[in-house]
């Protein structure tokens, strides 16, 4: 028995995959059509009942997210999909879309029954030429075919190269024409979102993830994953392994099976560090292989499961290169809205920098922990908390490796090593 | 490039997707750079005037987003990812490589007008590391020699297509036109999916 469950996958490696003719060919748009012959507080129910939570990031129960939507205020409502995949590591959304941009139209209608919208929007990040072609093409062929356009219109953003707007406020002022700024809250997209109406912003998988709850059932969906983390989902594994690549899997399963599974670390070297969920999350070591990842399983050992984007890293690998590169990224998506975030960043590079090079002191590291003390919980959104997440996870790891980088004038590694053709260049 | 090749009909098609006017600002700044390859003053004017708010107002919006570029790229623009992990991989050693190689900087545009380069965040490619995007089609594993030759192949007119893309790389302004919402007729080209995006399915169908 497979350990893999490809559901959201199931299909990918049909040539024409992407096309309505395959979708269809595979039961596509049944769902949708079974959805809406139900009453919209039945496909609610149901999927709370499903257990399906948040695949973008946090793990909100969706369910119950569509549940916020007020009911009878005589209000346009909106499903906003976020499809501004940007967080480091994470790659899941992009080729789901390139290779299957129907399933999340079918969820897309089905998710506006539910909450009584009749306009949905797909936010796409703009850094992804081909993918937007096919979503479109993919939204064309869906009126085409008459499951858009008769109560319920999907339309196509796409964005211009800005991580903030993966923040869902920030991603609707970005829709809304403005700068991608995340907004105040009190109050929640659910009351005033998109042009101030009740709106719900999901995630690609998050909706990708809902016809097959409805064609299935949400018992078939709650036998997989564990007690409060159900499902399968798509983990995204890169790095310096021998087999990059998405597996999709019930929640709750472990790197260590993970590796089994793709091949191991890549030849001849040893796992140093990594990430469960993105830059964002807390790093983790070797002595997380056996950590379940699911939302409490990875919480429950000090960091997030985030977007499930296990980046992994060797040993050739230096913890304060990789966490200074991330903080610069950190530093140039800070959208400059709040104090802690904009300045903060900044100061977390230069300290960063200096260590890197060997021209800091270990003073530097207690003024690293009180920036970044400063910061988490003090910003605007995530994103500054996300900032920090590299920056204090590896301290605590490997305080060692940051002082060694002092003693030894710079920085110890040998950055060819770390290369995906530095072994060919030595074989 | 003036105003006057700005197709004031495709611009008002643009608006008309969405409920409020304004949310049409990102995609006709995409389709100005389709136009005119990056965000021209005219540009900004004519949005204003369409939109009806003030020329601060566009170009705040222009200035946020880094997709949009104001002065000239080269007609393909070249994107490494040096984010950690295609840093680590080697987008490091394929940014220093092509930088010396092209002889310009960050930001920089070959004299010829022919190739700009820039390094990129992570663009959601990472089990295809060390990524290279060129007018943000996927280049997938690259190397710096593989890197390389794209860049000159480029500048010599007939660069090899995209990884995970059509059969032939579009120059900067098409693919704008395609980022401005505009059906070009490709998406039915290339692989539906690469061979790591298909690792968990076909290990699966192996029965692991």
């Amino acid at each position: 028995m497979s350990k893999l469950t490809p559901v959201l996958s199931a299909h990918w490696d049909e040539k024409d995959s992407f096309t309505i003719e395959a979708y269809t060919r595979h039961g596509g748009y049944a769902a949708s059509k079974k959805a809406l012959a139900m009453d919209p507080d039945a496909v609610i129910q149901m999927v709370k009942d499903s257990g399906l939570r948040g695949r973008g990031g946090a793990g909100f129960p969706t369910g119950m997210k569509w549940g916020f939507i007020p009911q009878g205020d005589n209000k346009e409502h909106y499903l906003v999909v976020n499809a501004d995949e940007s967080e480091p590591g994470t790659c899941k959304d992009t080729p789901l879309l390139m290779a299957n941009p129907h399933v999340l139209i079918d969820g897309c209608i089905i998710a506006c029954h539910a909450i009584r919208a009749k306009r949905a929007f797909i936010y796409i990040r703009g850094e992804v030429t081909h993918v937007v072609r096919r979503v479109n093409a993919a939204i064309a062929d869906a009126y085409k075919a008459g499951h858009l356009g008769n109560g319920i219109d999907v339309t196509l953003h796409i964005g211009a190269g800005a991580y903030i707007c993966g923040e869902e406020t920030a991603l609707l002022d970005s829709l809304e024409g403005f700068r991608g700024q995340p907004r105040l809250r009190p109050p929640f997209p659910a009351i005033a979102g998109l042009y101030a109406r009740p709106t719900v912003v999901n995630n690609v998988e998050s909706i990708a993830s809902v016809p097959a709850i409805i064609a299935n059932g949400a018992e078939w969906y709650q036998s997989f994953g564990t007690e409060k983390s159900k499902g399968m989902t798509l983990y995204s594994l890169s790095g310096h392994v021998n087999n990059p690549g998405q597996l999709e899997a019930p929640l709750g399963i472990t790197l260590r099976e993970i590796l089994d599974l793709a091949g191991g670390i890549r030849t001849g070297h040893t796992l140093k560090f990594w990430t469960p969920g993105g830059s964002s999350t807390p790093i983790f070591t070797d002595a997380h292989l056996d950590t379940p990842l699911d939302y409490e399983g990875v919480s429950a050992a000090g960091s997030m499961l985030g977007t499930k984007a296990l980046q992994i890293f060797d040993e050739t690998t230096c913890v304060v290169r990789a966490v200074l590169r991330w903080t610069e990224f950190y530093k140039h998506e800070s959208c400059g809205k709040c104090t802690p975030c904009r300045e903060g960043t900044w100061w977390l590079v230069q300290i960063l920098r200096d260590l890197e090079n060997g021209t800091g002191s270990e003073a530097d590291l207690d003024k690293l922990l009180d920036l970044c003390d400063n910061i988490m919980g003090r910003s605007f959104c995530a994103l500054g908390d996300g900032a920090t997440s590299p920056i204090t996870s590896s301290i605590k790891y490997f305080r060692d490796e940051y002082i060694a980088h002092l003693t030894n004038g710079g920085c110890p590694f040998d950055p060819v090593k770390s290369t995906l053709f530095a072994g060919a260049l030595n074989s | 490039m003036s105003t006057a090749v700005l197709n004031e009909d495709v611009m008002r098609s643009i608006i008309a997707r969405y409920p409020r006017s304004r949310s049409a600002i990102m995609p006709l700044l995409h389709y100005v750079q389709a136009i005119s390859g990056y965000v021209t003053n005219e540009g900004i004017e004519k949005i204003s005037e369409l939109l009806e708010i003030e020329t601060a107002e566009v170009s705040a919006v222009a200035t946020f987003y880094t997709q949009y570029k104001r002065k000239p790229v080269g007609e393909y623009h070249i994107g490494v990812c040096t984010n950690t992990l295609c840093a680590v991989m080697g987008g490091d050693a394929i940014f220093a490589a092509l930088k010396d190689h092209l002889g310009i900087e960050n930001d920089g545009v070959t004299a010829d007008g022919k190739v700009s380069l820039e390094h990129i965040e992570c663009n959601a490619a990472c089990d295809y590391a060390p990524v290279v995007m060129a007018n943000w089609e996927f280049y997938d594993n690259q190397t710096v020699e593989s890197a390389k030759s794209l860049v000159d192949a480029a500048r010599a007119g007939n660069p090899p297509a995209p990884t995970r893309g059509p059969s032939r790389l579009v120059n900067y302004k098409e693919a704008s036109a395609v980022l401005a919402g505009l059906d070009d007729g490709l998406a039915r080209e290339g692989v539906q999916a690469g061979e790591p995006t298909l690792l968990g399915l076909k290990l699966s169908k192996e029965g692991k």
